[in-house]
């Protein structure tokens, strides 16, 4: 009865949700409730969940060397902002009689919908070339369509040009979380799959892969235009939560920012993708709350060097532990089916 | 037609730049296979490393060949020890690590410079002092070309073909063709690698700092994060050209910047705004790589099993 432990764990999961939602807003969940700074953390935490596990599909699970996953996000933002600004009221007024919060709800499907299958089409555009390239080619050149995609709707007047772009702001922590635990789910299932199998095959080595009759290039393309789409997911939430939109949200170094996330987790874990975006959200946060030292009549504010420590903290990080906090292991039995036993080797060098 | 010159100089002027930035990111990509994120801001370090000792050792007063030549070799010297101290801190203990792995570290080198500038010179653009008098001469018809950018380039060729010396004609840049075609073959040859991995930082990174010097002498706005985009770029030059080939990552740059100053200049009539300018850079680099995927003069390397 699978089915009906999957519902059990649905239904707990969005009560959990839904009371952190609550414990969001500004009555709190029964007077418990946390403030706006730190509600803002979690929504970041959850969408960046969602970018960094979608990227550890490509990343960690297919072996592929994207590091262009800003674009993908910008994609789905910028797709989905222009619908729900051009039509979202009209829609939300002919949807009245459900009542506002429906109406609403229906508006933020409607647009994650359409900023999915942009960036999916995108993902598809940029990959089928792309993915002919391998290792550090592959990378600059994810990099560089990302930049691009960035700079065109920089140029775009429709949608704000440089001076940014107003977006109503329909999504709400339980949304945002609801779909980072569609998308982690989404994506544990696709690894444990056949397909997964395939895609993991093709890390391990692809040549072998092909010999096997893995047909190497419609699975990278696949697993590049499913993270594809889940970045735009992201974007889409991160559009309607922040309720601006600026390119510069989307430079290359936010596309650095979740490969970080992954690397510090453990490629091709997905609770190590989870904890990476847990930390890479939160530890420039707590940074900031560092003390300043006076040395003789000079004061460091500490703070101030908070991204400077964040810094080290990386390069300490890949020097101490290179394989991420998890490496390819995972947290808890949940995952334990798909645990490996070691790190995988590469072939004859 | 004289607009037509006019851009090409202004475009050579910016590619020998960033021929002299890919240089350095060649050389290391050739033999560490390491993207080095961080070889964009060395080249802003020189430019800041330049700034400090113009100004403290007085040359921005009273310009002269003097002052501009201790400037600029001060901080290719400066530059040159900041990036084997990072060669040496960060990534050689991470080298035989992953290709993730090595490239984070990177990242995280690049970060650790420009926030760390950020924090002692603050976010607020200097000004470079002009370190030799600028006058514009003008060539047939209307087109201009000022010292600074006869500087620019004749200083960068002079560099360049120093460099083509030093890995031709020397017994370290035997050593460096050698590192960079097996490093461990020639480790068992009796190269020490270690020292010739440090020595092709150190000349990566005074090439960059050369870079950032003269190209304050054209645009002496300098800021922290003035190394983010060119050095971006220069990368991309360097792959465009062919990743580890020192004539290709001249010619990728001399491209790029000679594309750049085109679509500013005649993008209009084609339709291509000049807002698209650092979009083209890319662009070309997405279209040669799909033709020659191993880069205009890189050889593909075919696959063993």
């Amino acid at each position: 009865m699978t089915w009906i432990k999957s519902i059990i764990v649905g239904v707990v999961i969005i009560a959990i949700l839904w009371v952190m939602n609550a414990a969001m807003s500004s009555a709190g969940f029964f007077g418990i409730g946390i403030d706006d700074y730190q509600s803002r953390l979690v929504v970041f935490i959850a969408i960046n969940i969602i970018l960094a596990t979608s990227l550890n599909l490509i990343n960690g699970f297919t072996g592929q060397f994207s590091i262009g996953h800003a674009g993908f996000m910008a994609v789905g933002a910028y797709s989905s902002a222009y619908f729900t600004v051009t039509y979202g009221k009209a829609i939300e007024a002919s949807l009245g009689a459900l009542g506002e919060t429906v109406a609403s709800s229906i508006v933020l499907l409607i647009a994650i919908l359409i900023g999915a299958v942009v960036a999916a089409i995108m993902g598809l555009i940029v990959g089928i070339p792309s993915l002919r390239l391998k290792g550090d080619y592959l990378a600059i050149v994810t990099l560089g369509f990302a930049e691009i995609i960035r700079i065109v709707i920089l140029n775009i007047d429709a949608v704000g040009g440089a001076t940014g772009y107003q977006v109503p702001g329909y999504a709400n922590f339980l949304w945002i979380g609801i779909f980072a635990v569609i998308t982690v789910v989404v994506i544990h299932n696709i690894v444990k799959s056949d397909t997964g199998r395939a895609l993991i095959s093709i890390r391990e080595d692809e040549l072998a892969a092909e010999a096997m009759g893995v047909n190497t290039t419609r699975f990278k393309v696949t697993s590049f235009v499913i993270g594809s789409a889940f970045a735009g997911v992201s974007g889409v939430l991160f559009a309607h939560y922040n309720k601006f939109l600026s390119t510069n949200d989307f430079q290359f170094i936010k596309s650095f920012e979740i490969i970080i996330m992954i690397v510090i987790g453990g490629m091709g874990s997905m609770t190590g993708a989870i904890l990476g975006a847990i930390i890479v959200t939160i530890l420039p946060e707590v940074l900031r709350q560092l003390p300043d030292v006076q040395l003789g009549s000079t004061i460091i504010r500490f703070a101030d060097l908070r991204l400077v420590i964040f810094a080290l903290i990386l390069i300490l990080t890949m020097i101490l532990r290179p394989q991420g906090i998890l490496g390819t292991a995972e947290i808890g039995g949940f995952f334990k089916r798909f645990r490996r036993a070691d790190k995988p080797t590469g072939g004859l060098k | 037609m004289d607009t037509f010159v006019q851009q090409l100089i202004n475009g050579l002027t910016i590619g020998s730049i960033y021929a002299l930035i890919a240089l350095g990111y060649t050389m290391v990509y050739g033999i560490l296979r390491l993207i080095n994120f961080a070889h964009g801001d060395i080249y802003m370090v020189g430019a800041y490393a330049g700034f400090i000792l113009a100004t403290s050792l007085g040359f921005a007063e009273n310009p002269s060949i003097f002052g501009f030549g201790v400037t600029l070799a001060g901080a290719m010297i400066i530059a040159a020890a900041i990036g084997m101290a990072i060669e040496r801190f960060a990534y050689r203990p991470v080298r035989k690590f992953s290709k993730m792995t090595t490239l984070i570290t990177a990242i995280g080198m690049s970060l650790l410079i420009e926030y760390l500038f950020v924090f002692i010179f603050s976010g607020t653009p200097k000004s470079f002092p002009q370190l030799l008098t600028n006058t514009n001469i003008t060539l047939f018809g209307n087109a201009t070309i000022s010292t600074s950018q006869i500087l620019i380039f004749v200083v960068s060729m002079l560099l360049m073909v120093f460099l083509q010396w030093i890995i031709y004609k020397t017994k370290i840049g035997k050593a460096m063709r050698a590192v960079s075609f097996n490093i461990n073959s020639a480790k068992l040859m009796g190269i020490n690698t270690d020292f010739v991995i440090s020595f092709t930082f150190a000349l990566g990174s005074a090439l960059a700092a050369a870079g950032g010097v003269l190209t304050a002498q054209y645009n002496p706005k300098i800021d922290p994060l003035m190394g983010i985009m060119t050095g971006l770029k220069a990368f991309v030059a360097a792959v465009l050209g062919g990743i580890g080939n020192i004539p290709g990552a001249v010619l990728g740059g001399l491209l790029i910047g000679a594309a750049e100053t085109l679509v500013v200049g005649y993008g209009d009539y084609v339709g291509i705004p000049s807002t698209y300018r650092d979009a083209v850079a890319f662009a070309i680099l997405i279209l040669v790589l799909l033709i020659r995927p191993a880069g205009l003069l890189g050889s593909n390397v075919q696959e063993k099993v």
